[in-house]
């Protein structure tokens, strides 16, 4: 038996630990920070369950904002398909 | 693109979802019921263990059993049902994004109920992402819904009701269970459930966590050890477990993405799971029309989850004018007592302070919210 030694956050991204520390030393203090760096959160999941992990890493801020947790549309993986079947599916919440 | 429209639309059809439904429909509201599963009741259909708790709150009743009671009353109300239903976004002036069965609706409601419930928490450790690491709620699913068994042996971690009772679900579907690590000092689910584990002769490690998942392609062992009291593993007592799964039972958290993307105000509460959105006793946001109730209002329990929806969905009802104010209140306050009946003892104390604390942090926000 062997160990795995890598502590993965996004399994799906293959994303390690080490690098989202990398990724918040070089300024990153939001889930988007991380993940326009890391590419973490993107995989199947979505999020569903590595951003709670990437969540704890990120440097301490009093209250939770919108920014710290970006959500965008979709919270499911959907088939670009199934939204393109016409073309008038637009228009975000602000 | 197909459009809808709706008085009410309640996102989620577990137990907080169905009576939301439920009240809603009973005062002569348009319902419309979504939930991306194709069997209703969320967590409940996988419950085959009898419920604690009183009479109201169908103690003694088979988690499923309450799932197809609530249903069958949703469905006597005419309360429209979509299932294998995922509501993937929330845009400006409550319209949803919906993909059911790979066709696409935009559904417009005046009011929306969120009870989209919780989602498990993950732990990251190495060999984490090994075949055989799942959550304990992925494991019960396999085997009281798809009939499977997800491994020969199995590590639990944690010890609080979830972990307690998949731990013996699994034992009954054949499995064997070679301990329970959990790192508090304590265990953290009721004793009745605990002593049906320990009469199995399974141990129950307190004060312990797992370091690593051994094997090369899937799980094959795990090195657990001893946490000090800074919960900092002490050196020497590593253990290695020779099992084949490992199972998360490490807590759940409110599955809120639907509410940031609204906008609405949240608080962080960790003994409800992280960050809330705040509400009023109406279950409303802080933004007008949209509703929270169960899980997502913070991690409770079916019970509480049940209250919380009649709530919300008594109180939209009547914000749509359906219900007369003095009518809705009467029925409010039979919901709120026994929220308050359910929210008493060790357990119910912290959560019935932390949903305080929640109120209070409401009150301040409408408050900015007036004088902005
Ligand atoms: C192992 C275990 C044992 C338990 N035992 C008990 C017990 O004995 N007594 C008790 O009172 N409680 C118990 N509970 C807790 C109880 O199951 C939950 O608190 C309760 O189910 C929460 O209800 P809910 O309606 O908020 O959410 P859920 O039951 O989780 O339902 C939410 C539903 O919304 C759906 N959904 C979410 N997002 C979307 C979306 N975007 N689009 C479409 N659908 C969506 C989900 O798929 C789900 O079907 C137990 C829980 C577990 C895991
Ligand atoms: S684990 Fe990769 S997106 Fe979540």
């Amino acid at each position: 038996m062997e160990a795995n030694t890598a502590k993965f956050i996004c399994r799906c991204q293959e994303i390690t630990e080490e690098e989202i520390y990398k990724a918040i030393e070089d300024g990153a203090t939001t889930i988007k920070g991380i993940k326009d760096r890391t590419e973490a959160t993107m995989g199947l999941c979505q999020g569903r369950t590595c951003r709670r992990l990437i969540e704890r890493m990120l440097p301490a801020s009093g209250e939770p904002s919108r920014e710290r947790y970006s959500c965008r549309p979709p919270v499911r993986t959907v088939k670009i398909g199934d939204l393109l079947k016409d073309e008038s599916s637009k228009g975000e919440f602000e | 693109m197909n459009v809808m429209e709706t008085d009410i639309a309640v996102i989620g059809a577990g137990p907080a979802g169905l009576s939301a439904a439920i009240q809603a429909a009973r005062s002569g509201a348009k319902v419309l019921l979504l939930d991306e599963n194709k069997a209703p009741g969320g967590q409940l259909f996988k419950q085959i263990h009898k419920f604690f708790g009183s009479k109201e709150h169908h103690a003694g009743v088979r988690g499923f059993n309450i799932g197809q009671e609530l249903l069958k009353e949703v469905q006597r109300l005419g309360v429209t049902v979509m299932l294998d239903t995922v509501v993937y976004g929330i845009y400006e002036g409550l319209a949803l994004g919906v993909v059911h069965q790979d066709n696409h609706y935009s559904i417009k409601a005046k009011r929306v109920i969120l009870a989209t419930g919780g989602q498990e928490n993950y732990m990251a450790f190495p060999g984490s992402a090994l075949p055989g690491v799942m959550g304990a709620g992925a494991a019960q699913t396999m085997i009281n819904v798809h009939r499977v068994l997800p491994g020969n042996k199995i590590l639990m971690i944690g010890s609080g009701n979830v972990g307690l009772i998949v731990s013996y679900q699994l034992m009954q579907a054949g499995a064997e269970v070679a301990a329970l690590v959990e790192a508090m000092p304590q265990i953290g689910g009721y004793g009745v459930h605990a002593a049906k584990i320990r009469r199995a002769g399974v141990p129950i490690h307190t004060s312990h966590t797992i370091l690593r998942a051994l094997g090369e392609k899937e799980v094959e062992g795990a090195v657990i050890a001893r946490l000090d009291q800074n919960m900092r593993p002490v050196a020497g007592s590593e253990r290695e477990l020779s099992v084949d799964t490992i199972c998360l039972a490490v807590g759940l958290n409110p599955m809120t993405e639907l509410a940031w993307m609204t906008g609405c105000q949240f608080e962080a509460v960790p003994a409800l799971g992280g960050p809330i959105p705040l509400h009023d006793h109406n279950m409303q946001t802080t933004i007008n029309g949209v509703y929270v109730a169960g899980d997502i209002a913070g991690v409770e329990e079916a019970s509480s989850a049940m209250e919380e929806g009649n709530l919300a969905g008594i109180a939209a009802a009547e914000s749509l004018g359906c219900l007369r104010s003095d009518e809705a209140n009467a029925q409010k306050d039979i919901y709120l007592n026994r929220l308050m009946a359910l929210r008493t003892g060790p357990f119910g104390e912290k959560r019935r302070l932390a949903k305080e604390h929640l109120l209070e942090a409401m009150k301040h926000a409408s408050a900015d919210r007036v004088s902005s």
